[in-house]
Parts: C-alpha cells; structure tokens; sequence
C-alpha cells in the first residue's frame, strides 16, 4: 500500500461536527429546511467520504493511520491525536454512516412537528462525531475520547423532553450507569499503559502475546466491564430499557445501531488480548449468553412497543458478544451489520406505528394496523423475519455463524442460544400480531395515517437490506485477514436453530392470533413468574435499596451532618468561643476607611520583620 | 526589570491608585480597574511568549538584597509550574471585576481595590524564590480575602470570614517557624529559596531525620489546610457560601492552589526524604478526601456548597498526583491545578449569576431554567462537562495523568480515586438535572432572562480554555513537564535522600518497604525517573 497516501480521515467525523456547531449556533434562527440541509448534508457528505476512502483502500489487510498531532505529552509518555482505518473500522464506518444516513432522513419528517428541531439535529450530529471518532482512533484514549462523548449524546437525547422527569431520570441513570462501565474501561487502559508503556494499538497488539496471562485477563476482564455498561450487557443493562424515553430516531440510531456496539468493536479491536486470556474470553461468552436468554425472558411481557425492542436489544447484544467469547470475532461483528439494518427497522418501524397511533406506544392499545399503514407493517414483516433467523434473511446468516461457533467451543452454549432464538421469534412476533392483527383498540381512529415519504423511504431501503443483507455483505470473509477463517457449516444445527425462530412465531400466532384467550390463562395460571418478568426481575429496585440509597442516606447523616458537621466542626468549634472574641476585636478594625486598612497591613508586616530580626540578632539559637 | 517584575507591580500600583479615585466616582474604579486587570494580563501573555520551554531553569529572574539583616531578598523568577498559575491569576482577575458590575453596590472602591491587591499576593506567591518573601505575600493574599468574605459576603459572612482566617492562620504561623528554623539551620545567611534549598541538596547543610520530618509537617500543615486537604476543609464550604461571586471565584481557582504549589515548590524538594516517609498516610486523606467531597457533595441542597465540596475531591486528584512522585502524577496535579481554576471558577461565575438573578443559591428555587434561558444552561452544561472529566475538555487530561502515574506505583490507589470520577457525574448531572431541567416555575420564569453582553464577556474566554486545555495540552504541558521533571530529580537525588539510603543499605535486614520505597525510588539517572517511575509497579 502506498505508504504515503493521504486520506484526511478527520474529515469524516468532523464534517458532522461542522454541522453541530453551525445547527448548535445558529439553528434557533434557522428554518426547518436549512437546519436539514446542514444536519442531513454534513451525515451524506461524511458518508461519501467513508465510500472514498473504502475505495482508496482497495481492501487493503493493513492498517491505514494517520498521526495528526501530540495530545499528550508527560516526560517520555506520549498519546497522540491519531486516525487508523484497517478493515474492522471500514465495516463500522459503513455502519455508522450510512445507516445513521437514514435515520437523519427519517427523523425529518418524524420530528416535524416536535419543538427544538434544531437542537435534536445538533445532538445527532454530535454524536456522528464521537461515534466516527470512536471507531476511527488508533489508540486507547483517542477511542475513550468517542466512547465518553457518545454517552453524552446519549444522555442528551435520552433527555430530549426535559421538561419530563422520567426523561431526564433516564439520562442520568445512562450517564452514570456508563460511568460505572468507564470506570472498568479507564483502569484497564491504567494497566495496559502501566503494562506496555503505550495505549496505540499496534504497539499494545504487537506486545500483547509476550505477555503474561494474568495480566491480560485482568486487563480484558477490566476492558469487558466497560463494554457491558456501553453495551448493555448484564448487570450495567439497566439503562438501555429507560433510554427509549428519548426520540424513537435516537433509539433506532443510537440505542439499536450503533452506540449500544461500541463495546462489541472494543472487545473486537482488543481481539489480541482477549484471545491471549481464556479466562476472559470464557466470561465474555458466559456474559453474553446470560444477557442474551435474561434479557429475551423479560421481552415475553412487556406491553410497550419500544421497550420490547429494547429487551430484544439487550438479548440481541448478548448474541454478539457470545460470538466473540467463543473466538468467532467476525461472526459477532456480522451480527452488528444485520442487527443494525432489522433493529434499526423494527425502531423506526415502530416508530411509524406510535406517529400513525398520535404518541401511544402501548401494544394493547393497537390492532389491526395492517391496513392502515401497509408500507410500514410489510417493512415491519421483513425485520420481524430477519431477527427470527428464518432462512435466507439476513439475521439468519450472523446468527446461525454465532450459534455454529457456540456448539463448537460447548454444545449447550448452542442450545441455550437456540432457545433464546425461538423467544426472540415469539416476543417479535408477538408484538407484531398485537400492533398489526385483530381490530383496532385504541383512540382515534380516524387519525391513523401512513408516514410520509421520508419516513417510508429509509423504511424500506433498511427492509430491503434486513432481507439481503445476509447475501451482499460476507463480513467473515471481509474479516479474515484479522480473524480468521470461520467455523465449518453445519446443516443440521443450522436446520435446528431455524426451526427454533419458526416455532416460535407459530406460537405467537396461535397465542395471539387464533386464539387470544390463551396469553391471559397462561399468565393467571403462573402469576408469580409473570409478575417477575413483568416487573423485570425487581433488578432496578434491587440496585435502589442496595446502592441508591444507601450511598444517598449514608452521605447525609454519616459524612456531611455526621462527620463534618459533627465530629470536625465541633472540634473546630473548641477554637471556636476564641474565634467569636477574635472576631469582635476584628470586627473593630473594620471601620470601612481604606487606609486605615492598608496602615494595618503595613503596620503588621513591618511589625513581623521588626520580631524576626530580634530573633535573628536575639536569641533563637 | 524583567516583564515578571511589571506583572507583579501593576496590580499594586493599580490598587494604591484606586485608594485616590473619590469614592463619588465608581464607574470609574470600575473602569480603571478593569482596564488594569487587563492590561495586566495581556503583559503577563508576555511570560508565556518569552518563555522559553526548553530549560527548566528558572526565567525572568530578578534578585537583589531586600533587608540586609536578616538577608532577605527580593528574589522572583518563573519556571514552568509558576507561569501557568501566575497568568491563571491574571486570567480570572478581569473576570472577576466585569462579574461584579452589578453585584457589588456596596462601597465598590474598596472592593474593586482589594481585588488588585489580591492579584498582586497571588502573582506574587507563584513568583517569590525567596522563603520570606513568598510568606509576605502568602499573608497579603489572606487580608483582601478576607476583608472580600467578611465585607461583601451573605448573612453569616462574619463567622466564615473568622473561620478562614483562623485556619490559615494557624498553618501559616507554623510555617513562619519552620522558615525561621531552616534560614537558622542552613547556615547560608540568607531566606534566599534558591541559596538555601543548594545547601540541603549539596549536603553543605544536613537536616537530621528527625528535624526533616517536623519542617515538613509544619510547611505541610499551612498548605494542606489550604488545599484544603481532607480533614482540614471545613472552612472550605462555609468561605465559598458566604463569599461574594469574585471571592469565591478567587478563592477556588487560586488561593487554593497556593497550597498545592506549595507542596510541589517546597515540600518535595526540600523535605525529599520526610515527603516520602509521609507520603503513605498523605495519600490514603487525598483518596478520602476525593471520595468524601463527592459524596458530601451530592447531598448538598445549596449550589455554593456542592460546588465547594466538588473542590475538595477535585484538590484531592492533585494530591494525589504530587505524592505519587512520579512525572505523569505530577504533570497532571500540576495541570489539574489550572483546570480546577478554570472549571470550578466557570461554575462560581455561573452560580453567580444565576444569583443575581433569582437572589437564591438552594437547589430546590431552580427547575427549568433550560427553558427560559438556554443560552446559560448550555454554557453551564459544558461547564459541568468539563467538571466531570468530558474527554475533549480539561480536567479530563490533569485525571488521566494523576491517575495513570498514580497506577504506575499502586493500583489500588487508582482504583478507589477513580471512584470520585463516578460520583462526580452523580453530583453534577443531578444538580444541573434539578436545576435546569424539569418545568420553570413562575419564579423562575420571571426572573431569569438569558445572558448579557456582559456575562457572554466573562463566559466565553473560560470556555475557551476548558477545550483548549482539553484538545491542545502542549501549550501548557510542555513548560511544565520540564519543571516537574527537574523537581523529580531534585527529590530523587538529593544528598539527604542518599544518606538515608546508604542508612538504610547498612541495616539491609528487613525487605523492600511495600509502598513506594524510596530505596527503589532512587534511581539517579533521568530517563529512570521520566519512564514514570514505573520500576514502582508491581
């Protein structure tokens, strides 16, 4: 490769970063079309850029990078300002940017009659930025540079509607849930700098395989607790479920697509060190595969659309991430290509439903929406059959490769996942024979309206991707130079875990659709096990009573009125009666003349020089 | 006369010139103070510009005999630690005058005057090289303040004032005696920093164990209640809540740091040995004090005080940093000296002005403010961005550094310091939660209109800096690295610490110290020392 081409890669992140600044300044006295010219135009120039340098590259197997500047500099440690693209990066910068293409287009005409247009726009910009930059950096720090601020973008549209408590609630809990995610991530960049003197990544990958063993694991186990707070995964999940209080644009984009990967492509880009520690990779599976069946459990009950494809995010994140715990890197990363084009669709699909419903997003207050607004439910139809695995869908090829690996590394690691699959397939379905069968059960129904072309446009674009996808996109075989061949096909656990998706929405159906009685008894005849999941296994309250408050309580009575008031204070206070007296005779020099002050000052430095002479002269010694 | 000298003298010359305008007059103490105060920072620019970055030796340097006996000098200079604070200093006094237009009605010309006279003993603390000097000025930094506090303060200004001035008075008296004594001990002569710290390091004077350890508990004293380290910060809260804006502004972003550069300029290398041997219950308080601030912080129903507790975690990072001796530790301790100045400063300017406004500072008048001024909660959004350690914006690089040098000697450290990184975001994202977002009372409504021309003009510069220091740190780091380097090797290899180690070579009985040895410290070549100390790790 041409070692001195030029790809102003910082193009790419800071072409929306241009748009933020100019919608973020001045968008309050645009008009609507400028503010879409700028937020929409800066995410398709930016798009185009990514093409051109994708075929500048010409499938190159090495790393691209280009240093920029000095970040950092203390003694002889170093953090530069620095871009790399190799192969990993293409696939995500294709993701990002040109589904977050689409969701800028869709969310002009969803947000159309919403108030701060600009400021939504300038955020979503904002978040291009550090979501490029994440994937663009070619050290440590630099991607904890993206990684920290798509959280802010995320905390700042999550609390879209802040004039709604329970919107800003869900912004702080993410922030912070995050927070204690980074935490992880920032120790381990802490050990790895400690460790290997550098945080670049070919220097740190180049390092790791001489390293010894329980030093990576501590490391990758420290990097994978940062993932699992970006990503969602078990125990930091918690807040991805309340994110969906922000526009349904931003959980298409940010909570589905893309941000909610970032800790996939960590664990990715930190293949090196996850494979030199098998501890680690052991756990990322386990992590994965819990977070995956925990999280499809809880999707069996929920009744608000968004929040069943929440669940369903979570769960679906777990499949990715036991595709990495088990060593299949591009399996997982094929995953987050289709699942960013079918959880993308099923997001702005639903959220064509909640504009058609005029803001309602509970699934029993639908029914019978197939006629009302056909070009989203039969966009809907091929994202619901992409995240079941039916055959020749796009779900079914990352998720069979994930499962296919699974039964290699241990058998029952597949057949949990098969299960988890067939629950995928029901809630999805499910939801779906809710929105779209049966007759209408809510308000309104002379307002039920298709969305307009700009929402239906990339509707359909995602539908035609979450069927083909599978087809025009082999990532595992794009990936090989860095991970790998895949795992040998195999027919028969292929033909059982797609079985597993069509099961499940035949039970759906007949549940929900031949005969709707059935959900009722089943949850009447298990009450308790459907009050659990209902309540999603009481795991916020839990997290409340034994951390929450606790930290709150304690930090109040112990350490502010306890500690410092009480136990400091009041000793001060012994000095205190004398500090009273004090304060009269200094009060008295308070005669408000400004020269009877400054004699003071003068009075008493000449007063101290004058004693220490004496002691100098006198007799200190 | 250097241009260090004409820095420090303008602010004095401005504050004897205010005393003559007549009192009838105080648009025109405004003006002329204003006008000082800025031209006193664009001549302080000249430091940064003249400076040169590639030796660690002391600039601008002037020294002649002051009071011949005792032999005190009058002897300033600047290396790379001192140019930063000084110009922060010059930085925030014109702030500080234009956010005081309307606030202060009360006798402006006293008020306007004691802030150039506090300029005048900050610039000069960071400047002094001669010990007694550095104590002249340290005390005249005390007398504006607290006149600032107990003149223009709240309601119970007179018990806050006291209570400042009690606590530093008190670590100051010791200091004044631990002078005394090394000016005695050292035999030179002379209170001549420079003169006296060539006599320790030389071995010309020997400090006996014993007597190292009480000079620098005494020195050590005075400047932890300053920082204020924790247990000593109680006079913190109470100072900044009843203080006027600029004092509180003043307050957090410089007259803390006199602590902290005392304990860099002083203690370190000075007291290489004792600073050491402290080091291993110095750091735990820091460690407490991060941790403990940000959760008394969160708890806090008056915004003054939240951000005062802030303080004292944010003070503990550079704590930490300094006692970690390693560069990285002290390049960001160093560096979070100035962003603490700058973020924490933006937020008292912040809170002052939503005082004026609403003439409350509890939490619970607040609540929508997003609403009716957008414009101050964006710029009070990315000022707590920067608190909270936003990659990209400044206090995000001084906590990378304290924390990955103090990784390079313990992780544990690191570990439980990190924990106030998560606390920070729960403390400010609440408070601007409670504050900005939600629906604006009629109050609130009423009364808070967006920014003036004149808040913008306060604003912008600070945030400026925040992203500044956040994306292009050479500006700043590349004077400091060199200065914090030098001080490294100053600890590591002065004759103190050699006769220790040879002491200690001759008993050889009991194993490797666990915590930062200094035999494992001393390591007399520069390179060992710049890889960060990281022969420490374990």
């Amino acid at each position: 490769m041409d070692q001195n081409l030029n790809l102003y890669l910082w193009l790419i992140p800071l072409l929306p970063f241009a748009g933020f600044l100019i919608n973020g300044i001045f968008g309050r006295k645009f008009s609507k079309a400028v503010i879409n010219a700028v937020a929409v135009g800066s995410v398709a120039l930016s798009f185009l850029w990514v093409l051109r340098v994708v075929l500048a590259l010409q499938g190159a197997e090495e790393a691209h990078i280009e240093n920029y500047y000095t970040w950092i500099q203390s003694g002889a440690f170093k953090i530069g300002m620095d871009f790399s693209v190799d192969r990993l990066t293409q696939v995500w910068l294709l993701i990002v940017t040109g589904i977050g293409l689409l969701i800028h287009i869709y969310a002009v005409g969803y947000m159309a009659h919403e108030g701060g247009y600009y400021r939504f726009f300038a955020y979503m910009n904002l978040f291009m930025f550090f979501m490029l930059t994440l994937v663009l950096a070619a050290n440590y720090l630099v991607l904890f540079v993206g990684w920290e601020g798509v959280g802010l973008c995320s905390y700042l549209l999550i609390g879209f509607y802040f004039d709604k408590k329970f919107a800003t609630d869900a912004g702080n809990k993410a922030f912070i849930v995050n927070r204690i995610g980074d935490f992880s991530f920032s120790l381990a960049v802490f050990l790895i700098v400690v460790n290997f003197k550098t945080l670049n990544f070919h220097d740190v990958f180049a390092a790791a395989p001489g390293k010894d063993t329980g030093t990576l694991t501590v490391i990758a186990l420290l990097l994978l607790g940062g993932a699992c707070g970006k990503s969602a995964q078990f125990p930091l999940y918690v807040w991805l479920p309340d994110a969906m209080a922000g526009p349904t644009p931003v959980s298409a984009l940010i909570h589905a697509a893309t941000m909610v990967t970032a800790g996939v492509y960590m664990v990715a880009r930190s293949h090196v060190i996850f494979e030199h520690a098998p501890i680690a990779m052991t756990v990322v599976a386990f992590i994965g595969l819990f977070t995956a069946v925990f999280a499809a459990s809880i999707g069996l009950a929920q009744n608000d659309i968004k929040k069943v494809f929440a669940y369903s995010t979570v769960s679906q994140l777990g499949y990715m991430f036991l595709g990495e715990g088990v060593g299949a890197f591009s399996a997982g990363i094929w995953h987050v290509l289709t699942h960013a084009f079918f959880k993308a669709l099923l997001f702005l699909g639903a959220g064509s439903v909640i504009h058609a419903c005029s803001g309602e997003q509970d699934l029993r207050q639908m029914g019978g929406l197939r006629t009302k607004i056909p070009i989203t439910f039969w966009t809907l139809v091929c994202a619901a059959l992409a995240i079941s695995g039916v055959p020749g869908t796009s779900g079914f090829f990352s998720k069979d490769a994930i499962l296919v690996a699974a039964y290699h590394v241990s058998p029952w690691y597949y057949w949990i996942g098969t299960i988890t699959a067939g629950m995928t397939a029901f809630y999805v379905w499910r939801a779906m024979f809710m929105a779209f069968w049966g007759a209408y059960r809510g308000h309104h129904e002379d307002h039920l309206h298709e969305s307009p072309l700009s929402m239906t446009g990339p509707l359909m674009v995602l539908a035609f991707l979450s069927i083909a996808g599978g087809f025009l996109f082999k990532i595992p075989a794009f990936l090989e130079p860095l991970f790998g061949a895949e795992a040998p096909e195999d027919m028969t656990l292929v033909l059982v875990s797609s079985a597993a998706g069509v099961v499940g929405i035949l039970i759906a159906y007949w549940m929900y659709v031949v005969s709707p009685t059935v959900p009722e008894a089943i949850a009447a005849r298990f009450s308790r096990l459907y009050t659990l999941i209902l309540n999603k296994y009481y795991v916020d309250e839990v997290y409340n009573a034994t951390v929450v408050e606790p930290v709150i309580d304690g930090s109040t009575s112990v350490l502010w009125r306890g500690v410092d008031v009480g136990v400091i204070d009041g000793t001060v206070n012994g000095i205190g009666s004398q500090a009273r007296g004090m304060g009269m005779i200094l009060r008295m020099l308070q005669s408000g003349n400004i020269r009877n002050y400054a004699t003071w000052v003068v009075f008493g430095s000449v007063l101290l020089i004058a004693a220490i002479a004496a002691g100098m002269t006198g007799g200190i010694r | 006369m250097t241009l260090l000298d004409i820095v420090i003298l303008l602010p004095l010359a401005g504050f004897l010139v205010t005393l003559f305008i007549p009192r009838s007059n105080p648009s025109l103490v405004r003006t002329f103070t204003v006008a000082m105060a800025l031209i006193t920072f664009v001549v302080s620019l000249g430091l940064a510009l003249g400076f040169n970055s590639d030796t660690a030796g002391l600039q601008f340097e002037t020294n002649f005999v002051w009071i011949a006996n005792p032999q005190i000098n009058y002897h300033v200079g600047i290396d790379g630690i001192s140019l930063w604070l000084i110009i922060l200093s010059t930085f925030l006094t014109p702030i500080c005058v234009m956010l005081s237009w309307r606030a202060v009605k009360e006798r402006p010309k006293e008020f306007y005057a004691f802030l150039l006279l506090l300029e005048f003993g900050l610039v000069g603390v960071f400047a002094a090289f001669d010990l007694f000097l550095f104590y002249v000025f340290w005390e005249v930094c005390l007398i504006p303040m607290y006149f600032l506090i107990g003149i223009w303060g709240h309601d119970r200004r007179i018990y806050a004032a006291v209570k400042f001035f009690l606590y530093t008075m008190t670590g100051s008296v010791l200091m004044l005696v631990a002078i005394i004594y090394l000016y005695q001990r050292a035999g030179a002569g002379s209170f001549d920093y420079a003169t006296i710290l060539g006599a320790i390091q030389s071995g010309r004077a020997t400090l006996t164990g014993a007597e190292q350890l009480w000079l620098f508990l005494a020195f050590f004293f005075a400047f932890a209640i300053k920082v204020p380290l924790f247990p000593l910060h109680t006079w913190l809260p109470d100072a900044h809540v009843e203080a006027p804006t600029a004092g509180s502004v003043m307050l957090a972003s410089v007259m803390l740091k006199m602590g902290t550069y005392g304990l860099v300029r002083y203690c370190l290398p000075l007291f290489p040995n004792a600073a050491r041997q402290c080091a291993p219950w110095i750091i735990p308080l820091a460690i407490i004090g991060i941790v403990y601030g940000a959760l008394v912080a969160m708890v806090q129903p008056n915004m003054k005080k939240l951000v005062a507790y802030s303080s004292v975690s944010h003070l503990g990072f550079v704590v930490l940093g300094i006692f970690s001796f390693t560069q990285l530790g002290l390049d960001g301790a160093v560096y979070q000296m100035l962003n603490h100045g700058i973020s924490t400063g933006a937020l008292f300017v912040l809170v002052g002005f939503m005082y004026e406004r609403r003439h409350s500072l509890e939490i619970v008048d607040y609540g929508g403010v997003a609403t009716v001024a957008p414009w101050l909660s964006t710029i009070f959004l990315i000022t707590t961005l920067a608190s909270i350690g936003l990659p990209t914006l400044n206090n995000f690089i001084g906590e990378f550094l304290v924390l990955q040098g103090s990784a390079q000697v313990n992780i544990l450290w690191t570990v439980f310091a990190s924990l106030g990184v998560i606390l920070s975001a729960c403390y400010m994202l609440w408070l601007y939660q409670r504050v900005f977002y939600g629906k604006a009372s009629e109050e609130v409504e009423h009364h808070m209109p967006d920014f003036s021309g004149r808040e913008w003009a306060c604003m912008v510069p600070l945030i400026i800096m925040m992203v500044w220091m956040g994306t292009y740190t050479q500006t700043f780091l590349t004077p400091v690295t060199k200065a914090t380097a030098r001080m490294l090797e100053q600890t590591t290899t002065s004759a103190p610490i050699r006769a220790q180690v040879l002491h200690q070579r001759a008993l050889a009985t009991r194993g490797p110290d666990p915590e930062g040895a200094p035999d494992e410290g001393v390591r007399p070549t520069i390179s060992a020392i710049s890889a960060g100390g990281s022969q420490h790790a374990r």
